[in-house]
C-alpha cells in the first residue's frame, strides 16, 4: 500500500502546484455541464418536448455531464501516466524503480478516482442551484455501487490507453483522447444509445461506460436498488475483472517493446 | 559468481532496425545502427569502473541496459548475479543512477521529489527527510532550498539534487552518468569528493561514465575506453598509459593523448553522428 501511496501523494504535490490549471479544468467543467443541461430548458421553452417531460431531460443531461466529468478525469489522469512522465523527464527514474508496474498504476489510477471525485462533486454543488431537479425517488447506494465497480473498468480503459504514448511518442497522448472521444459517441452520455446506427450500438455494447450510465441514471431517476441492478452491476463487474488486469498486461507489453526499441526516452 | 556487482558480456545493442510500428506505413524505417557493439567487462566490488568515450560512442545506452530500461540484443548483463533482463525486479533495489541530465519533477519543491523516489524504494518519510538533509548538506546545497520548486533552482543545483536522489535510496551499485556535466568547477570537486566518500565509507561500487578525462583519472580504479560501441582499452590509467607511451616518461602522456591514440579521435571535436541519440 505504501508503494501505491508513492504516486498517489506525488499526484497530489503535482494537483498543488498547478492548482490553476485546476481551477480552468473545473470552470470548464461547470460550463459544460451548464450549456448542456439548459438544452433541456431550451426544448422545453421551445415546444420541442412537453413540459412535464422537461424536469427529466434536465436530470438525464445533468447526470451524463457530471458522471463524464467523473470518467473522463479519470481517464485523464491514468492515460497520462507516461505522458506526463516524458514531459518532466523523469520516466526512467520512475521506470527502473523497484515497484512492479501494477502497483504503480493502480497508485495513479487510486489518485485519478480521488481527484475525479473532488472534481465531479465541486461541478456538482456549483451546477444544481442553476436547475430544479427531483431526486427525491433518487436511491443514493445503489448509484455509489454502480460508480465504485464501474470505476475498475474505466481505471482498465485508462490504463490501456496509458500505452498509447509508450508505442507512439509522437502521437500517443492524441489517440488516448480520440478513445475517449469514441466512448463519449457510443456510451449514450447526452442520449439514449437506443438512437445509434445499429453498427454505433455494437460499440455501445462492449463500452463499460454505456452500463455506468444506465445504472446510475436506473438508480437515480428510477430509484432502482442494488438488487434490481445485479445484472448491470455484474456486467460491470466483469468488465473491471477483464479490463484491470489486461490492461497491466498490456502495458507491461508496451514497456518491454519501448525497452527493445529505445522508446522510454524519447520526446517525439 | 554472486559477489562480482557487475558483469557485462557480449552485450551488443542496435537501433532503428526490425519491426518498426509506425504509421503511416511508408514512414517505417528499415535499417539500423550498432550503438554497442559486443561490449565485455566486470566491475569489482568496492571499484570505481569509468567508461570515456566521446559522445555517441555508447556509453548511455550501456548505462540503460545496466539500469534495465533498455533490452540487449544480445549478451547477458548480471548485478550481483542476478541478470537484468530476466530478473530486473531483483536488480532494482540494488542499483540507482545519476543521468546528465537531471529530470525532476519541476514545479515539485527538492523534498517533494526526494520523498516520492524514496518512497517508490520502499523507505518512510522520516528516513527520506534524515537523509536527504544529510546528502544536500554534504552536497554543499543550502537547507532552505529543499523547499523551492526544482524549477528555481539552478542546473548545479539540480545536479547536485539529482546526485542526491540516487544515494539517498543507499544502492549498492551506482550508476553515474556524467554525472558533473553542466556543474561549475567547485561543485564538480564536491560532487567527486562525495562519490569518493561514498566508496570509502559505505562498500559502494560504482560505474563512472564520463568524457572529462581528468575526472576519469581521479576517481576510477579502472577505464574502459569506449570508441564506436566498442571496448578499444582497459586498465588502470597508469597502465593505459604505458600501453601508448612509446618511450616517453609517463608523466608527460595524458589521459587526453591515451584516448587519441587508442581511438584515433579526439574528445575536442566529441561528436560522433549517431542514428538514435539516446542522452
Amino acid at each position: 500500500m505504501g508503494l501505491i501511496w508513492a504516486f498517489v501523494e506525488r499526484q497530489t504535490n503535482l494537483w498543488k502546484r498547478y492548482w490553476a490549471w485546476e481551477i480552468v479544468w473545473l470552470a470548464y467543467g461547470v460550463v459544460n455541464t451548464l450549456a448542456i443541461t439548459f438544452i433541456a430548458e431550451e426544448v422545453g421553452k421551445s415546444g420541442f418536448a412537453a413540459a412535464e417531460d422537461v424536469p427529466g431531460l434536465i436530470l438525464f443531461l445533468l447526470i451524463g455531464t457530471l458522471v463524464w466529468a467523473y470518467l473522463s478525469a479519470v481517464l485523464d489522469d491514468v492515460s497520462l501516466v507516461v505522458t506526463w512522465e516524458r514531459w518532466e523527464g523523469t520516466i526512467e527514474h520512475t521506470l527502473m524503480a523497484p515497484v512492479s508496474r501494477a502497483l504503480h498504476l493502480l497508485g495513479m489510477g487510486l489518485f485519478g478516482v480521488l481527484h475525479a471525485i473532488v472534481r465531479t462533486l465541486l461541478i456538482f454543488a456549483i451546477a444544481m442551484p442553476f436547475f430544479t431537479v427531483d431526486l427525491a425517488n433518487a436511491n443514493w447506494p445503489a448509484a455509489v455501487a454502480v460508480m465504485a465497480i464501474g470505476t475498475l473498468s474505466v481505471v482498465g480503459i485508462a490504463i490501456l490507453a496509458g500505452v498509447l504514448p509508450l508505442l507512439y511518442p509522437e502521437r500517443g497522448a492524441q489517440m488516448s483522447f480520440m478513445l475517449q472521444a469514441v466512448l463519449l459517441l457510443v456510451s449514450g452520455v447526452y442520449y439514449s444509445v437506443d438512437v445509434l446506427p445499429g453498427w454505433l450500438q455494437l460499440f455501445a455494447t462492449v463500452a463499460p461506460t454505456t452500463y455506468i450510465l444506465e445504472g446510475i441514471r436506473a438508480a437515480l431517476v428510477d430509484g432502482k436498488g442494488v438488487g434490481d441492478l445485479k445484472g448491470t452491476l455484474l456486467a460491470l463487474a466483469g468488465f473491471g475483472v477483464v479490463l484491470v488486469p489486461g490492461g497491466i498486461a498490456v502495458f507491461a507489453a508496451g514497456e518491454a517493446w519501448a525497452k527493445k526499441t529505445g522508446k522510454l526516452k524519447r520526446q517525439g | 559468481m554472486q559477489d562480482i556487482p557487475l558483469t557485462v558480456s557480449n552485450v551488443s545493442k542496435s537501433f532503428g532496425g526490425g519491426l518498426s510500428w509506425e504509421f503511416p506505413p511508408w514512414r517505417r524505417r528499415i535499417g539500423s545502427s550498432l550503438v554497442v557493439d559486443a561490449v565485455s567487462f566486470a566491475v569489482e566490488r568496492g571499484e570505481i569502473y569509468g567508461v570515456i568515450g566521446a559522445n555517441g560512442s555508447g556509453k548511455s545506452t550501456l548505462i540503460r541496459i545496466i539500469s534495465t530500461l533498455l533490452l540487449p540484443d544480445a549478451g547477458e548483463v548480471t548485478a550481483f548475479g542476478h541478470d537484468v533482463v530476466r530478473e530486473p525486479a531483483r536488480v532494482r533495489p540494488l542499483i540507482n543512477r545519476v543521468s546528465a541530465d537531471p529530470a525532476f519533477f519541476k514545479s515539485m519543491s527538492t523534498i517533494e521529489n526526494l520523498l516520492f523516489f524514496g518512497r517508490v524504494y520502499g523507505m518512510s518519510r522520516g528516513q527520506i527527510e534524515d537523509r536527504a538533509a544529510t546528502i544536500l548538506a554534504r552536497l554543499g546545497l543550502e537547507a532552505g532550498l529543499a523547499r523551492q520548486p526544482m524549477s528555481h533552482l539552478s542546473r548545479g543545483q539540480q545536479q547536485k539534487v539529482a546526485v542526491a536522489r540516487s544515494f539517498l535510496t543507499s544502492p549498492v551499485l551506482m550508476l553515474l552518468d556524467e554525472p558533473t556535466t553542466g556543474l561549475d568547477p567547485r561543485s564538480k570537486r564536491e560532487v567527486q569528493a562525495f562519490v569518493r566518500e561514498v566508496r570509502r565509507e559505505h562498500d559502494a561500487t560504482i560505474l563512472l561514465t564520463t568524457h572529462d578525462m581528468e575526472e576519469a583519472e581521479l576517481l576510477c580504479d579502472r577505464i574502459a575506453i569506449l570508441s564506436r560501441g566498442r571496448i578499444v582499452a582497459e586498465g588502470t590509467p597508469q597502465a593505459l598509459r604505458e600501453q601508448v607511451a612509446d618511450g616517453r616518461p609517463l608523466a608527460e602522456v595524458s589521459m587526453e593523448t591515451v584516448f587519441l591514440a587508442l581511438t584515433g579521435q579526439s574528445l575536442a571535436d566529441d561528436e560522433v553522428p549517431a542514428a538514435v541519440t539516446l542522452g
